[in-house]
């Protein structure tokens, strides 16, 4: 199976990845190739078994409501590209 | 000379007033000042801090008040935070990003008094087996420098072989400890999932990242993974387990030992020089009083596909958080915010990540998840229920940690199933959440190849007892690259 030029950009945009006119025809073969790969386990005989998600059997643990955790906002936003008045900015979302 | 010397062995001479911490930290930061040119192993030397660190510990030394790895210096992979340092997971998309704060990891080994070197080179989120993709060039294999290391902990392992540090953390999600080390000819130990914390390690797949040790043996893996061991209240699957003192069961007697060793792991893909070295390693502990017994995993077979639709899924889900918004790589002149997602992401991410996350994104997708997603982790409980059926026939694995010795540079590049192909034997471990060590047991043209020892879970005591007894019967484990590294 291959994927389509179109499919490979959908998925893409989902993962919200800019992949240039140069690189898409390389992304297209390495992810057709790779899902091909994967595709071997569609053979697998996995009748009633259960999924798993985790190596080990336990369970969420659960710690009481309170604050631990203190206030560094500026230590934090030092990393930010950019910062105003403790916000981060972003471009304009609402006109 | 001092480089030469074992954790353990440091720990004595620091104690018997031999050198100073300040004095062997001295010493290796100029041979990473000389050597690692060729290397590349590190990605930041952090010399000032490891000098005040060590001038510390040495006062905490002549005052009585130190522990076995007082004063011992280390490298920690770029995937661990450290505070106040950058931390870049080997990609462009976290050069300039600072850490606010210490990994578990790192907090302990820093409490118990141990030295910080630097930060060691990697696969870009520990997504490679070679070391080809960090955004900061690849590391060159001591033992030949057109070689590549192992990955994704290959700055890790190529410090260690080289005696730039004598131990470093490494994380293993799919065999990232195991064959570096290998390839590298030292000691790897990938502990069971949730016995060392995650917090402050860079996620790259939740359910298989484990993080592990570096050394020249098992002794000294004992030692300090003991030091990294333990609940952690900040790691949501962190084990509550008690951690058993590994340093104090290293010399058990193996007599009555049953190794398993899965046939699957004998396949054609073996390099039969390879297979002749970890066959002789079998005969090694025939001689120690074990015996061993051919065991059969069918679902074996398919932990390659497996993991590369789980870790890849997770990984999508994980690097979601690289926004340009908060910390990382932001793109110039975004034009509105999908944009700015786009295009920070785009060029802050090198080639494999994107490939990995698009994978992922891919077999979480709507239509897919059943066939893709859902399968792999029906196949992820078949596997592990393989390792649980063996481990009431016997009581650790053993086999190859990889199909062949390093490889050279650029040679499995053209085509990630190749690469991929490269950690068939370690992966099944990372899937099942067993602990995995690989030590050093011969070469192969001229190049180290190891053998990989497997246990069920919590069993790291026994593996690193099992390991230490093979290390007390061969000198593989001594051997160093040429005489550059003397």
């Amino acid at each position: 199976m291959s994927l389509t030029k179109r499919e490979v950009e959908n998925v893409a945009h989902l993962a919200r990845l800019e992949i240039t006119e140069g690189e898409i025809e390389r992304v297209v073969e390495n992810l057709s190739s790779i899902i091909n790969f994967v595709d071997q386990l569609r053979g697998a005989d996995t009748g009633d078994v259960l999924p798993m998600a985790h190596p080990l059997d336990m369970s969420q643990r659960l710690r009481t409501d309170e604050v631990s955790e203190s206030d560094q906002r500026e230590r934090f936003q030092a990393n930010a590209s950019a910062v105003e008045a403790g916000l981060y900015l972003v471009p304009k979302v609402i006109e | 000379m001092m480089h030469k010397k074992t954790v353990a062995e440091i720990s004595r001479s620091l104690k018997a007033g031999e050198f100073s911490s300040v004095e062997i930290t001295r010493h290796l930061l100029s041979r990473i000042d000389s050597l690692d040119k060729n290397l590349n192993s590190f990605i930041t030397v952090t010399a000032d801090l490891a000098l005040a660190a060590a001038a510390a510990a040495d006062k905490r030394i002549a005052s009585g008040d130190a522990g076995p790895l007082t004063g011992v210096p280390i490298a920690h992979k770029d995937i661990f935070c450290t505070d106040g340092v950058r931390t870049s997971c080997g990609s462009r998309m976290l050069d300039n990003f600072v850490s606010p704060y210490d990994a578990t990891v790192v907090a302990r080994l820093k409490a118990a008094g141990m030295v910080m070197l630097g930060k060691t080179n990697m696969d870009e989120f520990a997504m490679g087996s070679s070391n080809e993709t960090s955004f900061y060039g690849p590391v060159r294999n001591p033992w030949d420098l057109n070689t590549v290391p192992g990955g994704s902990s290959g700055g890790s392992a190529a410090a260690v072989a080289a005696r730039l540090a004598p131990v470093a953390t490494g994380t293993d999600t799919g065999g990232s400890i195991r064959q570096p080390a290998a390839l590298a000819g030292i000691t790897g130990v990938k502990p069971t999932y949730g016995r060392v914390s995650r917090y402050g390690m860079i996620a790259f797949a939740s359910s298989l990242d484990q993080a592990g040790t570096l050394t020249q043996n098992a002794e000294d893996a004992a030692l300090v993974l003991e030091a990294m061991s333990g609940f952690d209240k900040h790691d949501s699957t962190s084990s509550p387990a008690a951690v058993p003192a590994y340093h104090g069961s290293l010399n058990e007697s193996l007599e009555g030992l049953r190794v398993g060793v899965p046939q699957e792991f004998l396949d054609e893909g073996l390099d039969p020089l390879n297979r002749a070295a970890v066959e002789a390693a079998l005969d090694v502990y025939r001689s120690l009083g074990a015996t061993i017994h051919a065991v059969s995993m069918p679902s074996l077979a398919l932990s390659v596909p497996t993991y590369y639709v789980v870790a890849p899924a997770e990984a999508s889900s994980n690097l979601s958080r690289f926004d340009g918004v908060r910390f990382g790589y932001r793109c110039e002149n975004p034009v509105d915010l999908v944009d700015m997602y786009k295009r920070s992401r785009g060029e802050g991410f090198g080639e494999e990540v994107k490939r990995r996350i698009m994978t992922g994104t891919y077999v979480l997708s709507a239509g897919y998840y059943d066939a893709y997603y859902l399968k792999a982790q029906k196949v992820r409980e078949l596997i592990a229920e393989d390792f649980t059926r063996v481990f009431k026939e016997v009581d650790v694995l053993m086999g190859p940690t990889t199909p062949e010795p390093a490889f050279e540079l650029g040679s499995k590049t053209a085509d990630p199933i190749t690469m991929y192909l490269n950690d068939i034997y370690t992966i099944g471990v990372n899937l099942a959440g067993l602990p995995g060590v690989s030590i050093p047991c011969g070469f192969v043209n001229d190049l180290p190849v190891g053998l990989q020892l497997i246990g069920s879970h919590f069993s790291e005591a026994k593996l690193l007892n099992v390991a230490h007894r093979y290390q007390q019967e061969t000198d593989w484990h001594q051997r160093l690259p040429g005489s550059d590294y003397e």
